[in-house]
């Protein structure tokens, strides 16, 4: 359980979530990056830049 | 990357290129590397000094070049006769709305960089032509002075992606919306799509023009056949994981294993 860095809302992660994986927080839809699994901290995943893509 | 744990033959060191620093003599211990860089500039900067240090790389430099610039993509379709919407390029605003107007109504304007569906219009009449223009100039990037304009293709309300690697297709998804562009980041809604003979054919093709690799092939279906619109290089497929029954993760590493061996 760790705490949307944007509204406070409480989030859930999956047991099997790895560092840098970007999560949505349900609540305010914000995206967020897990940025530490030990300690567990998310920080907002960064915003997208023009030459992102696939 | 949960794929790879179950994996006793692969080591899986994930790269983040926010912490990366190399040198141009550096020579990494990799075997491999499979570039899943979201951002373009640095994925082709990471590939040139690691493919040239001797490292394999998935996608090598230059198909991720053609793949990341939809004027060199049309290109390498075009040489290799390839089904592909037809496509012009200008450099100003005065000779893409000369293009525009020669073309007709409706045409595409996109980016030459860039993806998700991003910046892409479809121009329906002058008026909103002369806008998209101008508003386009006032963009920073310098890519924004490109201008790729393509003809509006009349089909279904779905297209088609198809995940390439190698020379197989080994699954494909048609790509529904209520709106004209069917990217699944934008909504779109993937479903199954049978892999004919017919598909396989224009994407080995497709694929081939490009370099080869793994990639995902983006095709519209016309009453002459497929066309190809799109390449990406640095495939997404979450939106495809329900639709198809193919392991899709799996595969790409069965593919990177196989490379190595």
């Amino acid at each position: 359980m760790i705490k949307c860095k944007e509204c406070g809302s409480e989030i859930v992660l999956p047991n099997d979530v790895v560092e840098n994986e970007i999560i949505d927080c349900e609540a305010c839809g914000i995206e967020l990056e897990v940025v530490s699994l030990d300690p567990l901290e998310v920080d907002l995943a960064p915003e997208e830049q023009e030459d992102w893509g696939e | 990357m949960e794929e790879a744990t179950r994996r006793p033959e692969v080591e899986l060191v994930p790269i983040d290129s926010r912490k990366l620093t190399l040198r141009p003599d550096e020579e990494p211990e990799l075997d491999l590397l499979l570039d899943r860089e979201i951002s373009q500039s640095r994925a082709l900067h990471v590939l040139q000094l690691l493919q040239n240090s001797g490292v394999e790389c998935i996608n090598r430099y230059d198909m991720v070049r053609i793949c990341g610039d939809k004027v060199f993509t049309s290109k390498a379709l075009n040489d290799a006769g390839v089904p592909t919407p037809a496509v012009k390029v200008a450099f100003t605003r005065e000779s893409a709305l000369a293009v525009i107007e020669e073309m007709g109504y409706p045409v595409v304007l996109k980016p030459v960089d860039g993806s998700w569906g991003r910046l892409i219009a479809k121009i329906e009449n002058r008026n909103a032509a002369e806008a998209i223009l101008e508003h386009k100039s006032y963009l920073s990037s310098y890519y924004h002075s490109i201008f790729y304009i393509q003809e509006y293709i009349h089909k279904p309300d779905r297209d088609i992606r198809a995940y390439v690697l190698g020379d197989e297709t080994i699954c494909a998804t048609y790509r529904t919306s209520e709106q004209w562009l069917t990217n699944v980041a934008r909504g779109g809604k993937a479903i199954n799509c049978p892999v004919t003979p017919e598909l396989e054919k224009i994407c080995s093709k497709a694929a081939e023009a490009v370099g080869g690799g793994s990639m995902a092939v983006d095709l519209m279906e016309t009453p002459d056949g497929y066309t190809v619109h799109e390449i990406n290089c640095a495939m997404e497929f979450k939106g495809s994981m329900q639709a198809v029954d193919v392991n899709i993760p799996q595969r790409i590493l069965d593919y990177c294993v196989q490379k190595v061996k």
